[in-house]
């Protein structure tokens, strides 16, 4: 099952002809993803030879959808145009837009998120700011590494691309149902509660890993959620405990603002959720083993 | 980033909002020419980033030009909370103030929305304002896309419950102030106070703003807004060299790829210094997915520079990019900053992992560099980069 992509999902790629677009079409391509065409207003009527794969260029989304049923759309547009893209992605109804771009200005991704809104949320968007999702086996919709484990059971939801690759590794002999990078910006489409309520939903998964960090209340609310919501157990991790307040870690959303976003709070409120949470990411992937080990 | 008040100031004229004239200084003798252009009398302001400056002394009347340049000799130089005076601005003297007031919008991240804030309580530190009578503080959810027209100022100010005779002009204020926020990529502009004067006109006489630095592709101005001397000078070389680098007061230099295991790298180093002398990481330096020998030569460079790093821990996973690529890029980084005459004596501990990592360990057990130790799991070569800087 997995959540939000599996083998029947039908990827198109918008910004596939640039140099980032095309490395990784490659790649999602070797890791058995269907990619049914790119998106490229210039080069539309056109096809491009992705290591023996002859994949059609559209001009628009919708066109791309009309010909092809594409269901998701991968975004490796600049961050000047990312705007346009996403809203493109929304007008023409994608159910699911992943936008790998780092350094969106946060007007523009609240802008599209409201237009998103607007129109009923027909389209799930995940990131911007994010190494986007995996089910592994079955597609790929993003730069998460393909073989870094195999399928499994464990769901996995994380604001940090590395350290998605790193949990990865850590339980690569279990295996993962899907794992999904929903990205280190201020403002992103899909939270770490969507993530956990679809993982609660999924047969495939029997525990979930979910990976915080500092800045925002993301964490605190996911934990309000888990209290309520989620009966699979959740192991829970969060970096940044030493980032000194004021400061942006990296991603745009990582800051601890007065004393507000900080990582002991969010440790804090995991736990009181029966989240169990690990000091480091090692200690965290032997913590999900022992509960899966029962 | 965080702007100074002259900045803030002038991005609000520059978009309409209601503002006094003023001009930034960084010498005494300045004073005198800029409080001569308004009229002889002036208010010299310390621009620092942080509140409390009337308290600490920092914001003086001058009544004349030898006055305002005899207060800019005392405000220059001042230390306000840690924060040392280089500037002041001459500002225009205020009319007769009648009533303060608070409005500003703000990046709402739990709702993903734009905010609306206003207050007829201004004047004051404003989350004062929200603990103690929260009723007071009208909070407004802004749709990003529709933005703030005058219908909508206008019901922002009537749930505020501004008085009736100020409140158009501060709904004017309220459209101006949204057009500055929308138009410079800000975060958060602030004014406080906005100020009803005895002209029956509203005023901003103070403001805060901060600028999203991602949206630099479309703020040329804006990188000239940036507080240079203000600046770290290792996180200023560093920022010249397109690194992602904060400097922190510990002793374990820290280099990896990502930001979360970056910010994870630092907490797995400060939990292995409880156990070696307190020892705690000294940067964050994100090296990003790439991790090339240039880039890994110039982190390298930054961190063996810092005269408080003792030992360096590299921690690279490899995703897309191979670890014998990383591998590759230490040893060649070693041998360009060699080359460069640049003296490395301090020993680095490298965790690779992911892919290839086995070709990638064989590289650097090959170069046999006698500063280069390879310990493989994360908290282990945290534990040992902690020993090293402990033992120096």
């Amino acid at each position: 099952m997995a959540i939000f992509l599996n083998k029947d999902s039908k990827v198109i790629v918008q910004g596939m002809t640039g140099a980032t677009g095309m490395k990784h079409t490659k790649l999602m391509l070797a890791d058995g993803t269907n990619i049914v065409g790119g998106v490229n207003p210039r080069k539309a009527g056109t096809s491009v030879d992705v290591d023996g794969t002859e994949i059609p260029v559209f001009g628009t989304v919708a066109e791309a959808i009309e010909k092809t049923g594409a269901n998701v759309s991968v975004l490796f547009v600049p961050p000047a145009f990312s705007k346009a893209a996403v809203v493109e992605a929304i007008d023409a109804e994608i159910p699911l837009a992943v936008v790998i771009t780092e350094g969106i200005a946060v007007h523009d991704s609240a802008a599209f998120w409201a237009y998103a809104k607007s129109k009923g949320n027909k389209t799930r968007i995940i990131g911007p700011n994010c190494p986007g999702l995996i089910t592994p086996g079955q597609s790929n919709a993003g730069i998460i590494p393909g073989d870094i484990t195999k399928p499994g059971r464990i769901g996995l939801v994380s604001k940090s691309g590395t350290l998605t690759y790193q949990m990865m590794y850590e339980l690569r002999d279990i295996g993962f149902s899907s794992a999904v990078g929903i990205g280190g910006d201020p403002v992103i489409g899909t939270t770490h509660i969507d993530a956990l309520a679809a993982f609660e939903a999924d047969p495939d998964t029997d525990l979930i890993v979910m990976i915080g960090e500092i800045g925002g209340d993301a964490e605190e609310r996911a934990a309000d959620f888990i209290k309520e919501n989620v009966t699979k157990p959740v192991v829970g991790y969060v970096a940044g405990f030493t980032a000194p307040e004021g400061k942006t870690m990296g991603h745009a959303g990582a800051i601890v603002s007065g004393s507000s976003g900080t990582a002991a709070a969010k440790k804090e409120a995991l736990e009181a959720a029966g989240v169990k949470v690990g000091k480091t990411p090692t200690e965290t992937a032997k913590l999900a083993r022992a509960i899966l080990a029962g | 980033m965080d702007l100074f008040e002259y900045q803030a100031r002038d991005l609000f004229a520059k978009h309409g909002v209601p503002v006094l004239a003023g001009e930034v200084i960084d010498t005494p003798e300045g004073a005198r020419a800029a409080t001569e252009r308004l009229g002889g009398k002036s208010v010299v302001k310390a621009q620092v980033k942080v509140g409390g400056r009337g308290k600490a002394g920092g914001v003086k009347l001058a009544g004349t030009p030898d006055e305002a340049v005899a207060r800019a000799t005392d405000i220059l130089g001042m230390d306000i909370k840690g924060h040392t005076v280089h500037k002041v601005m001459i500002a225009e003297t205020a009319p007769e103030i009648l009533e303060e007031y608070y409005v500003s919008y703000l990046l709402d991240r739990t709702n993903r929305t734009f905010l609306a804030m206003a207050s007829v309580q201004g004047g004051m530190d404003i989350e004062e304002v929200a603990e103690k009578t929260p009723e007071a503080l009208a909070k407004v959810p802004v749709d990003a896309v529709e933005g703030v027209s005058i219908e909508k100022a206008r019901e922002i100010v009537a749930l505020a419950k501004f008085p009736e005779e100020v409140a158009e002009k501060v709904a004017e204020v309220l459209v101006t102030l949204w057009d500055t926020f929308v138009a410079e990529d800000a975060l958060l502009v602030e004014v406080n106070p906005l100020a009803k004067v005895a002209s029956g006109d509203v005023l901003a006489l103070d403001g805060k703003v901060s600028l999203d630095e991602n949206a630099e592709f479309r703020q040329a101005d804006h990188a000239a807004l940036e507080d240079k001397a203000a600046a770290n000078p290792l996180e200023a070389a560093a920022k010249e060299k397109n690194l992602n680098y904060v400097k922190l007061d510990g002793e374990v230099g820290i280099i990896g790829n990502g930001a979360g295991l970056v910010m994870s790298t630092l907490d797995v180093v400060a939990y292995a210094g409880e156990n070696h002398g307190g020892v705690k990481p000294a940067n964050f330096l994100d090296i990003g997915g790439g991790a090339s020998a240039a880039v890994m030569a110039n982190g390298l460079e930054i961190i063996l520079g810092d005269p408080d790093v003792r030992s360096v821990f590299v921690n690279v996973f490899g995703g897309i990019t191979a670890c014998d690529e990383v591998a590759n890029g230490i040893v060649q980084a070693l041998q360009l900053l060699a080359d460069k005459g640049e003296e490395v004596s301090k020993p680095l501990v490298v965790r690779l992992d992911g892919n290839n990592a086995e070709l990638g360990r064989k590289i650097l057990s090959d170069a046999n560099h006698p500063l280069v130790q390879r310990v493989d799991t994360m908290d282990g070569a945290a534990d040992k980069a902690a020993e090293l800087a402990a033992a120096k």
